[in-house]
């Protein structure tokens, strides 16, 4: 009999290259408690229900034991991590510069700025008969497109990156190293970044420049702008979620794709179906398996049990998207998919702030690696996982073969 | 048997948003017998929802509001006709060019038009206008692009509301006047009509509620302006005659079918009812000339003026017309619609009318962000956003649930001190515009039964 609890073995490093019989366990036991009075759900309709229920609460604090040791006292959250209507504010005013109405054209200009740094990066691989996809590609393309967006200059990238890192690390769980050790890291990584952003914000208030960071705080908008330590940590927040997550998209979809022959000469064949297949692999390989913080305002019934106030509530996302309850043949990656209304970018007012950007990304890098990669074989199945089972994907995937031989075509 | 029903001839009448809906659904059924769409307008189908919007803006051109095929349809469309009558021991649709069309299973899709100005003499004068389809929208566009001196509407509802928006965001001068006590009210009740009042009034809305129009005026042929009730005047160029839709039900009459001024009725798998409360099997109907019984809403039969219930509704019929008994499907889907007016974003979903009570439980007024929540009897039966749509999903769960009104606290923007207020619906009878939703029943004198708080 074993004494682990299923949140434990989904966390254990061997589960990382296929979770999934974990989730199938998980959506059989419904709203799962946890020895540790955590709460953990799987299954499609109740993780529906919670996230567009207004008494579960995004906010950490509200949580009866509140794990306050990775927040700096001097950094307020953001807005991934508070609730309406704060929550709905902040993003408001960090959307007017990113999306429609106001900026309808800010993800189009970046379009070519995208296809650009995709083939740099796929002429790159020229020549070479062994690469990383994620050191080679995954890992770069989004990380300069995010520091395009907002205006952070391309020598500064790599410090961006250290501090990224840092922090990501710090939302593994796992109990066999030093988890203080991280969380202290990750805090004063958090600090240098936000203290970074701010001067370059101050920088643009000086000397505004055609980026996001200049927009913001030139904002003359009705509702006023950011303050000083709203906008850090906003842009904080932005760095980070548009980091690992679309590497983690990026690899996880060529891996997918390299696992099934058949459908990658089909997406080869019928490039118009690349939305749709990102679509089915936001559902199949989720880069962010699950969320890690709500926390119920007030007990909430959901599939006939009682989540207590202030306990640690996690969705399992990509159990969700895994539910025959909800999806046809939930198994089955199928890049034709119609009827696919995943939780890959959540749902509910924290869905995805970054999802038309995340979409774009993934879809050109996707094209311009098919294209790109001439018989590609996987060097390793499975390769070697991140340690992270929040935001899940391979720390490598090597791949060989005629490689980039159509490059530049 | 079901192999009987993916064949044979099949008319739709009514070429718009559930005509072709349901034509779609037919093919992706299986049906491979003849199809024919008969359409008064002679448009293909278009969408009327950006006609009251981005039209009036400038944003979208009139003619470019067609609507998107989801799929190709093999069917004959005879657009531009108007179908006269309908021959049911024949089973004959009757044209009005004198054309004669045989049919094994029709759907009624014929919607609703503008009410007209009572008085047609004043109707006819030039400058007073109404908009429906794409054509009354594209004149009333020319109209705003011509700078008028002031356009009055006629009715706050939900298209008079939008189009008063639409001025003012042109930077037109712009009288609303409404007979009943504030905009929306009808369709939202006292809370969010008050509320809708003072943002029509922030956003330079000269508003007039309580008042009618009694006569329009003009001068050799064109508008000059209105009376109104309480005596005043209004001097204006355009005049938007926005008092709500009238069922186009009237090719019907003497076909024994139960069609009247407040719809066709038909039951929950849209097959029409004849005049004895029978239900047919050949006829159905969908949209927004259908009235059809809600079991969400004690089985009252509803009449909904909304775009998602058009869809959904000729989804449901047309997978009847080709599906035999144990395979139909009910059309259950709550009610949901949405405007846009002001820079505000309101959503509804539930049946608001539907209510003795509400209460704001998120955000407030003053922010002019929130959710009010209508409750019945001690359920809920409504939900309506302002500028908070992504929390009306949770909100149509507690309504298909029959959860207790009010909701349960816990909201994490919930206001402070939530309070219950009555709903205050008022009677139909007492607005100009016809409420969005309304509950045609047979008991009239209770579909809007308002509780007061006892003194
Ligand atoms: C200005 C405006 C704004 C709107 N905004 C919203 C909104 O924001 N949200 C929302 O939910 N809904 C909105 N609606 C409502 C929505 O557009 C309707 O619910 C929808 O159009 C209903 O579709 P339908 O196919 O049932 O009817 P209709 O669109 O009315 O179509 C019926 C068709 O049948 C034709 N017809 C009628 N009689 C005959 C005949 N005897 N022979 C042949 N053809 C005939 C008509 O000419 C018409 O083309 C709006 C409507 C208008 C007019
Ligand atoms: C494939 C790539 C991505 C995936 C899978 C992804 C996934 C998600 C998910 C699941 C959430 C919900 C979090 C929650 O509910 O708590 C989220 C929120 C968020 N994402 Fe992404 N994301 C991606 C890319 C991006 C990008 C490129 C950006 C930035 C431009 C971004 C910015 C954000 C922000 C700011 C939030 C918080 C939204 C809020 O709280 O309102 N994401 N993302």
């Amino acid at each position: 009999m074993s004494t682990e609890t299923l949140l434990e073995r989904i966390n254990a490093y061997a589960s990382r290259p296929d979770p999934y019989p974990l989730y199938t366990e998980l959506r059989e036991h419904g709203v799962a408690r946890q020895d540790d009075g955590s709460y953990l759900v799987g299954t499609y309709h109740e993780i529906a229900a919670l996230l567009h229920d207004p008494r579960i609460s995004s906010d950490v604090r509200h949580r009866t034991h509140p794990d306050l040791r990775d927040r700096p006292e001097d950094l307020p959250p953001s807005f991934i991590a508070v609730d309406d209507p704060e929550h709905d504010r902040l993003r408001r005013l960090a959307m007017r510069h990113f999306g429609p109405p106001h900026s309808p054209g800010r993800i189009d200009a970046l379009h070519d700025d995208i296809v650009d740094v995709a083939r740099e990066l796929v002429d790159g691989l020229r020549g070479r008969d062994r690469i990383d996809l994620v050191d080679d590609f995954a890992y770069p393309l989004p990380v300069t497109v995010i520091c395009r967006l907002l205006g952070v200059p391309r020598e500064d990238m790599p410090e961006i990156r250290g501090w990224t890192n840092t922090i990501i690390a710090s939302l593994d769980r796992s109990p066999d190293e030093d988890p203080d050790g991280r969380l202290r890291a990750a805090a004063q990584a958090r600090v240098s970044m936000a203290g970074y952003l701010g001067a370059l914000a101050q920088r643009r208030r000086e000397r505004p420049a055609d980026d996001m960071i200049s927009a913001l705080v030139h904002d003359d908008g009705p509702e006023g702008r950011l303050t000083e330590p709203e906008l850090t940590t906003t842009l904080t927040l932005l760095t980070i979620a548009g980091h690992e997550t679309t590497v983690n998209l990026i690899t996880n979809g060529m891996l997918t794709l390299l696992r099934r022959p058949e459908a990658l000469e089909r997406l080869r064949r019928e490039p118009e179906l690349m939305p749709s297949a990102v679509e089915e692999l936001l559902r199949y390989e989720p880069p962010v398996q699950m969320l890690p913080q709500r926390t119920p305002l007030t007990d909430v019934e959901v599939g006939g049990v009682t989540i207590p106030q202030g306990v640690p509530l996690f969705l399992v996302l990509a159990s969700g998207n895994r539910d025959p309850l909800r999806f046809e043949d939930a198994d089955h990656f199928d890049p034709a998919r119609r009827d696919n209304q995943h939780f890959g970018f959540g749902s509910g007012v924290h869905n995805c702030f970054g999802a038309p950007l995340a979409r774009l990304e993934t879809q050109v890098a996707l094209t311009a690696l098919l294209h790109g990669l001439d018989a590609p074989h996987l060097v390793e199945d499975p390769p070697p996982y991140r340690h992270s089972p929040i935001l899940r994907g391979p720390r490598h995937l090597l791949v060989t073969g005629d490689v980039a031989a159509g490059a530049g075509a | 048997m079901s192999d009987d029903l993916k064949s044979g001839r099949i008319v739709i009448v009514g070429a718009s948003l559930a005509g072709l809906r349901a034509a779609e659904t037919l093919r992706d059924e299986g049906f491979t017998g003849d199809l024919t769409l008969v359409g008064d307008e002679p448009h293909p189908p278009y969408d009327r929802p950006p006609l009251s919007k981005q039209v009036l803006l400038g944003r979208v051109p009139a003619a470019d509001v067609g609507l998107p095929a989801r799929r190709p349809v093999d069917a004959r469309w005879k657009l531009g006709v108007r179908a006269s009558g309908l021959d049911p021991a024949t089973k004959e649709v009757l044209l009005r060019n004198g054309e004669r069309l045989p049919f094994d299973r029709l759907l009624i899709a014929t919607g609703t038009r503008a009410r007209p100005w009572p008085h047609p003499e004043e109707a006819r004068l030039d400058g007073v206008l109404t908009v429906r389809t794409v054509d009354d929208a594209h004149r009333l566009a020319e109209r705003l692009d011509a700078g008028p001196r002031r356009v009055l509407v006629i009715g706050a509802g939900f298209t008079g509301s939008e189009i008063a928006s639409a001025c003012r965001e042109r930077g037109l001068a712009v009288t609303v006047a409404e007979r009943g006590p504030a905009p929306l009210v009808g369709a939202l009740g006292g809370t969010l009509g008050a509320f809708a009042a003072r943002l029509q009034r922030a956003h330079g809305v000269d508003l007039r509620c309580g008042v009618t129009v009694t006569s329009l005026t003009g001068d050799a042929g064109r508008l000059t302006g209105a009376e109104l009730s309480d005596g005043s005047r209004i001097d204006a160029d355009v005049a938007v005659v926005a008092l709500g839709a009238v069922r186009n039900t009237e090719w019907l009459a003497d076909t024994g079918l139960a069609a009247g001024p407040r719809g066709v009725a038909c039951d929950a798998g849209c097959r029409a009812f004849d005049m004895y409360g029978i239900v047919t099997d050949d006829v159905f109907v969908a949209g927004d000339v259908a009235r059809f019984p809600h079991p969400l809403f004690e089985y009252q039969m509803l009449a909904l003026e909304h775009w998602g219930n058009a869809v959904e509704q000729a989804e449901v019929a047309a997978h009847n017309m080709v599906n035999p008994g144990p395979r139909r499907r009910p059309h259950l889907a709550v009610p949901a619609f949405w405007s846009s007016q002001f820079g505000l974003n309101i959503k509804s979903v539930g049946v608001p009318t539907f209510s003795d009570q509400v209460t704001v439980a998120q955000g407030s007024v003053e922010e002019g962000r929130l959710v009010v929540v209508y409750g019945y009897r001690g359920r809920i039966t409504a939900a309506v956003s302002v500028n908070r749509a992504k929390w009306l999903e949770h909100y149509r769960h507690l309504i298909e649930t029959a959860a207790p009104f009010p909701p349960e606290p816990g909201a994490a923007d919930r206001p402070a001190s939530p309070k219950v207020v009555p709903s205050d619906v008022p009677d139909p009878r007492v607005l100009s515009h016809g409420p969005t939703v309304a509950l045609t029943g047979h008991l009239p004198d209770r579909r809007l039964a308002v509780v007061r708080p006892m003194a």
